[in-house]
């Protein structure tokens, strides 16, 4: 219940974001279509929508938007370094990196992060270990610990208060 | 003022835009062309999104511009991975001089 309560509001804001229109008539339409949804798809929507009311994890997401942001950035930069570069310095190669997050999206979450750095792709997950297989375009470290506090502790450390 | 911003940012996109053409073009494998084409292009779209948000304001097409890049993050991202794994699965080979592949050992050890 609890889930699909959740589940509503957020589908509410979205649609008040997307038609940025509070007329009585938007209201009302925005009401309707956020409750059919909900009926359809709230029961599946979080196994822990208790989180949802800890304020501290929203501050997280907006301190991690920033960091994200800018690791981002940098590299982009150091892809299109490479790309540009005329003898092309890759380094291609599929490593494997752990993971301490438990929750499925904590662990999507940074996968999706992981993937959206330029440089690195998520190719699998072993949820049952924690393990993620990533491919990079320039590998500096083979062995998995040296490997996980190169690409994933960074975004760790910030979901953990968020996601877990 | 925000004009200019916009007009920055829009030209920041494109750069980028164009880098992860020339990525796509450049590099040797799936693997590493996936990479060139869905990140450059994410943060590029992202900028021109960004210019598009400064240059209208909190107004209807400012918003959904935002809108565009939070939905543009998620689904890029679960795209490019939904295609390197499909890839992978099917038996694509990885460049020559690639260095390592631990995916491969550990999935003879599973099976």
């Amino acid at each position: 219940m609890k889930s699909k309560i959740v589940f509503f509001i957020m589908a509410l804001v979205m649609w008040s974001l997307l038609s940025w229109d509070l007329s009585l008539q938007n209201i009302l339409i925005g009401l309707l279509v956020s409750l059919t949804l909900t009926w359809i798809l709230g029961g599946m929507f979080s196994k822990g929508p208790d989180k949802f009311i800890q304020v501290s994890r929203y501050l997280w997401f907006l301190y991690y938007i920033p960091v994200f942001g800018w690791e981002m950035l940098k590299a982009n930069l150091d892809v299109a370094y490479r790309v540009l570069h005329p003898d092309m310095p890759i380094n291609p190669g599929i490593v494997k990196v752990k993971t301490k997050l438990k929750s499925e999206t904590g662990i999507t979450f940074l996968a999706n992060s992981i993937t959206l750095k330029p440089g690195t792709i998520t190719i699998d997950c072993d949820p049952v270990n924690g393990y993620l297989y990533v491919h990079c375009i320039n590998v500096k470290s083979q062995d998995v610990d040296e490997a996980t506090k190169i690409i994933v502790e960074k975004f760790e450390k910030i979901l953990t208060h968020i996601f877990e | 003022m925000n004009e200019i911003i916009a007009y920055i940012l829009v030209s920041i996109g494109l750069i980028f835009d164009i880098l992860g053409c020339i990525g796509l073009l450049r590099l040797p494998d799936l693997y590493t062309r996936l990479q060139a084409a869905t990140k450059c292009v994410t943060l590029g779209t992202c900028g021109v999104m960004l210019g598009v948000f400064f240059y209208f304001g909190f107004h209807v097409e400012g918003i959904k511009a935002l809108l565009c890049i939070f939905f543009l993050l998620f689904t890029a991202a679960t795209g490019s991975h939904a295609l390197v794994r499909a890839a992978y699965l099917s038996g694509e080979k990885l460049w020559e001089k690639s260095v390592c592949d631990k995916l491969k050992e550990d999935l003879e050890v599973r099976s």
